[in-house]
């Protein structure tokens, strides 16, 4: 079996809410990945569907070659879970709910146990209503990684960390990793975790998976910013429509002789083209970032926006009136 | 919420700052529930007033019932005595249970308004707007003094219109106001006493269980257990809230005037009661209660790992506190049992009425099975909020972790329901042997009265499990609609409570199951509608546990 979880077209409505629109996850066994999404795009959703929690409207899910609705416990057993939002029971401590998770999972490691409440720094005797936010997800994140399982769902799992706690977190993923048949689905927001720990990103929004691939192929997907300084005889305006026709030409803006656009990695080539032609007296390129690709998909108004645009130029010429590349 | 936390609206910079926006949102938040209560208890009394007066037209009429009546030891637990025969007395001692009513609400009330917004970590988020640190207190207590307020004027204006005298109009909506504003003080207190909401409404309501049983046990001159100590035993009604505002007495045509001294007394106990909660919240900090939290174990107890490890955990405080309660409440129906008779015997004009009613035996057997149809009302109660914890559970996040592990949906459901099931009946249980077994002291046959309060008690269990079912039914189906099982509840309270006195057509009583157990411990009824409850029971709860398989989990 070499893919931990595979669904294809998942789709949930909650009333109104179309929360899964036609979902496709695939999740290689062995691998860390990153699922990533703005709020609300259903990340969490998926999770619980997943986990048989909730029934999916259509599509199918298979998670560890079986079928949840059928062995949920069976496969239970095989997995550990952390919800984005922990919360513990008030009255009882937090090595209890510890004890408790992973004792109704089939057991845990009690050195690992011990271990990792080191690592985390955390006092496990405080009562549940006592812990901080950042404490009750080091609680959850203890019960989680101190069971034997083949599988782990985190939910936004750092969310209320501090730094070096996170750092903490990240080491435990890798030895994870490290270690053979370990699959690791993680949600988040954090694209830092997101490229220090994952070979494969799935990217959803608004219920649909948008990306999905490597790190590497990513990178590919991401446009390089260029700022160009025309020539004193070039005509700015022409030029500047000129590139605007070439498609994968991204928020265009002149100010002068400077023009300075986005461009995908197939319009590259016959934008500079074309300003070599005009002929440049400097140039500018900004080297394409992930960051630069999230935001792009995080951005929800639909159209290449110009928060991403705002938010990825700001390398570029500031100031200058912003044409709308036309697409 | 937006447009009322604008910072406009806040005005001062005091403790008190925002008050009326956090009474405002009270009231947003309350705005369905709050005007139906107080109206459907404000015009109760004018129920009764058409009741009677339909029922005992005549002066004389009512001077006879009010002679059998007087004797009547179920109605003297459960009303208070009765002063005269006057219309307007015998409305006000038939709604001698109105204070307890206003007094539950109120409590309720104040304390989701305090310590529920508190634990759910709401208040934090408005009181890191620009609100004093005593606001969200004060607002509750204005809201809820306000609206038990438009309660007493809502009984006062009801009943004058009916033709009841003013002053005793007046009197008896100020009776269950002033309950209403002594709980809401109590349960003030209480919010600030513990971190936990659940633990506060506890509170709070076993201090209002104690006070109507001090009522009780003070109107019934005590226990009539021999050796038992002697004398008046006056001064326990006068000491317990409920108690204090019956004997405001309105419409008291026999002492003369209603003795509104008393509602002097009641405002300084409600100021007291505010006093010490605005003391209490001044010294402890938000979230926090006044009583601290211990450390707990590092390691869980090695039997500390099944779904039902847990529950035991989540459950045992609240069965601890209502057995006690229970035992109790048969402590003190079993002790004034023993009275039934006296109160008859006593009374040289009431043979008839003695032999009428069956004779000792029948009286006895009367009071048993009213007292007990009220106790298993109560253990619903239980059985319900048990039940609900699966709820609690859910929406708190706390059931997902426990299912995503090797712990199948019926699995969870079922630890929780052995304490829904088994609880309440075991409290039941305990009530009846109590109250069988003290009663025995007095008659000498201990074995044999025990036993009898087992079966009086062990009768109204279906009906007891048909509301649990109903809120498991609820809660695997119509998870939203839970609160229904409450109003289930408050439905059976009412047929049970009011209805006889309201002449309600058979159909509608026989629509609460406790009518049907409360006929069926007569021992003569037929067992159909028993049986036919049990097949309902066992019905619900397969629906609500396949609803439960099939639902997403959490449904919000
Ligand atoms: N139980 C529910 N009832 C109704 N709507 C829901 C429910 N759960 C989720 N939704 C809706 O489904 C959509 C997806 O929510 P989900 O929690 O999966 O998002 P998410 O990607 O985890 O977001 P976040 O990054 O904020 O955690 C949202 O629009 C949300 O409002
Ligand atoms: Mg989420």
């Amino acid at each position: 079996m070499d893919e931990a979880i595979r669904a294809e077209g998942l789709v949930k409505t909650f009333g109104p809410t179309r929360a899964l629109d036609g979902l496709d996850l695939r999740v290689r066994t062995g691998e860390v990945h990153g699922f990533l999404g703005p709020n609300g795009a259903g990340k969490s959703t998926t999770l619980r569907v997943l986990l048989g929690l909730m029934r999916a409207d259509a599509g199918t899910v298979s998670l560890l070659g079986g079928d949840l609705w059928r062995e949920a416990t069976a496969l239970h057993r095989r997995l550990a879970y952390v919800p984005g939002d922990v919360t513990l029971w008030p009255n009882l401590s937090g090595g209890e709910a510890i004890d408790l998770l992973g004792r109704l999972r089939g057991g845990l490691d009690r050195r690992r146990r011990a271990e990792l409440l080191d690592r985390f720094d955390l006092d496990p005797r405080l009562k549940g209503r006592s812990y901080s936010k950042g404490n009750r997800q080091k609680v959850a994140l203890v019960a989680a990684f101190a069971s034997d399982v083949e599988l782990l769902l985190l939910d936004e799992p750092t969310s209320g960390l501090d730094p070096l706690m996170e750092e903490q977190f990240r080491e435990l993923v890798r030895e994870e990793q490290r270690r053979d048949g370990r699959t690791v689905l993680l949600s988040s927001h954090i694209l830092s975790e997101v490229e220090a720990l994952c070979e494969r990103v799935t990217i959803i929004r608004d219920g649909r998976a948008v990306e999905s691939g490597t790190l590497a192929e990513m990178r590919h997907l991401t446009r390089t910013i260029v700022q160009a300084d025309l020539t004193p005889a070039a005509d700015a305006a022409a030029t500047a429509a000129g590139l605007a026709a070439i498609p994968g030409v991204h928020d265009l803006a002149t100010a002068g002789g400077r023009v300075s656009f986005e461009a995908d990695e197939g319009a590259l080539t016959p934008a500079l083209s074309r300003l070599a032609a005009v002929g440049v007296r400097g140039l500018v390129s900004t080297p394409p970032t992930l960051e630069e690709l999230f935001l792009r998909h995080y951005d929800r108004s639909g159209a290449s926006g110009a928060t991403t645009g705002a938010g990825a130029a700001t390398g570029a010429a500031a100031g200058g009136e912003r044409a709308e590349a036309g697409r | 919420m937006t447009g009322l936390a604008g910072p406009r609206a806040l005005t001062g910079t005091g403790v008190l700052t925002g008050v009326g926006v956090l009474a405002r949102l009270a009231l947003r938040r309350d705005r369905v529930l709050l005007p139906i209560w107080v109206y459907v208890i404000g015009i109760l009394p004018v129920s009764f007033a058409v009741t009677f007066a339909d029922l005992y037209p005549t002066a004389a009429d009512r001077a006879e019932f009010a002679r059998t009546s007087a004797g009547n030891a179920t109605f003297m637990a459960l009303y208070g005595p009765l002063s005269g025969s006057s219309l307007g007395e015998l409305v006000v001692w038939r709604g001698g249970f109105i204070p307890v009513i206003t007094g539950l609400i109120s409590l309720l009330v104040v304390i989701r308004h305090t310590r529920t917004e508190e634990e759910a970590g709401r208040r934090e988020l408005v009181g890191s707007t620009v609100v004093g640190r005593q606001a969200g207190l004060a607002a509750a207590l204005v809201v809820t003094l306000a609206a038990n307020l438009g309660l007493a004027v809502v009984t006062a204006a009801a009943l004058s219109l009916r033709g009841l005298p003013v002053a005793g109009s007046v009197a008896a909506g100020l009776e269950y106001a002033a309950a209403g504003w002594i709980f809401a003080g109590v349960g003030a207190v209480a919010a600030q006493l513990t971190t936990s909401a659940g633990a506060a409404r506890g509170i709070a309501t076993v201090a209002l269980a104690g006070s109507f049983a001090a009522r009780v046990l003070g109107d019934h001159g005590g226990f009539t257990v021999p050796g038992g100590p002697g004398g008046s035993w006056e001064w326990l009604s006068w000491a317990s809230p409920i108690g204090l505002v019956q004997r405001i007495g309105p419409y008291a045509a026999t002492s003369g005037a209603e003795r509104w001294w008393v509602l002097a007394v009641a405002a300084g106990l409600v100021a007291a009661l505010v006093a010490a909660a605005v003391a209490l919240s001044a010294r402890r900090d938000l979230g926090a209660g006044l009583l601290p939290d211990r450390l707990g174990r590092a390691e869980a107890a090695p039997a500390f790992g099944s779904p039902l490890a847990l529950t035991w955990r989540l459950h045992r405080g609240l069965l601890a506190g209502w057995l006690t309660g229970f035992a109790l409440l048969g402590l003190v129906f079993g002790g004034v049992a023993a009275g039934v008779t006296d109160l008859v015997e006593d009374n040289p004009g009431l043979g008839d009425v003695f032999t009428r009613l069956g004779g000792r035996a029948g009286l006895i057997d009367a009071y048993l099975a009213a007292i007990m149809s009220i106790l298993g009302m109560i253990a619903a109660g239980y059985a319900i909020q048990a039940v609900l914890r699966l709820r609690a559970e859910e929406a708190a996040g706390r059931a997902e972790p426990v299912l995503a592990t090797a712990v199948s949906r019926p699995r969870w459901a079922a630890s929780h329901l052995v304490f829904a099931a088994l609880g309440p009946a075991a409290a039941m249980l305990l009530a009846g042997a109590v109250t069988g077994l003290v009663y025995g002291l007095t008659d000498g046959g201990v074995g044999r009265q025990t036993a009898r309060g087992l079966g009086w008690a062990a009768a109204q269990l279906p009906a007891v499990a048909l509301l649990a079912a109903i809120a498991l039914a609820l809660f695997g189906l119509l998870p939203r609609l839970w609160a229904m099982s409450w109003a289930v509840l408050a439905a059976c309270l009412f047929i049970g409570l009011v209805g006889s006195g309201l002449n309600l057509s058979h159909w509608l009583l026989d629509l609460s199951p406790f009518t049907h157990t409360t006929h069926a411990s007569g021992g003569s009824a037929d067992p159909l509608p028993l049986a036919s409850l049990c097949v309902l029971v066992l019905a619900l709860a397969a629906v609500g546990l396949a609803g439960l398989r099939r639902r997403d989990i959490p449904t919000t």
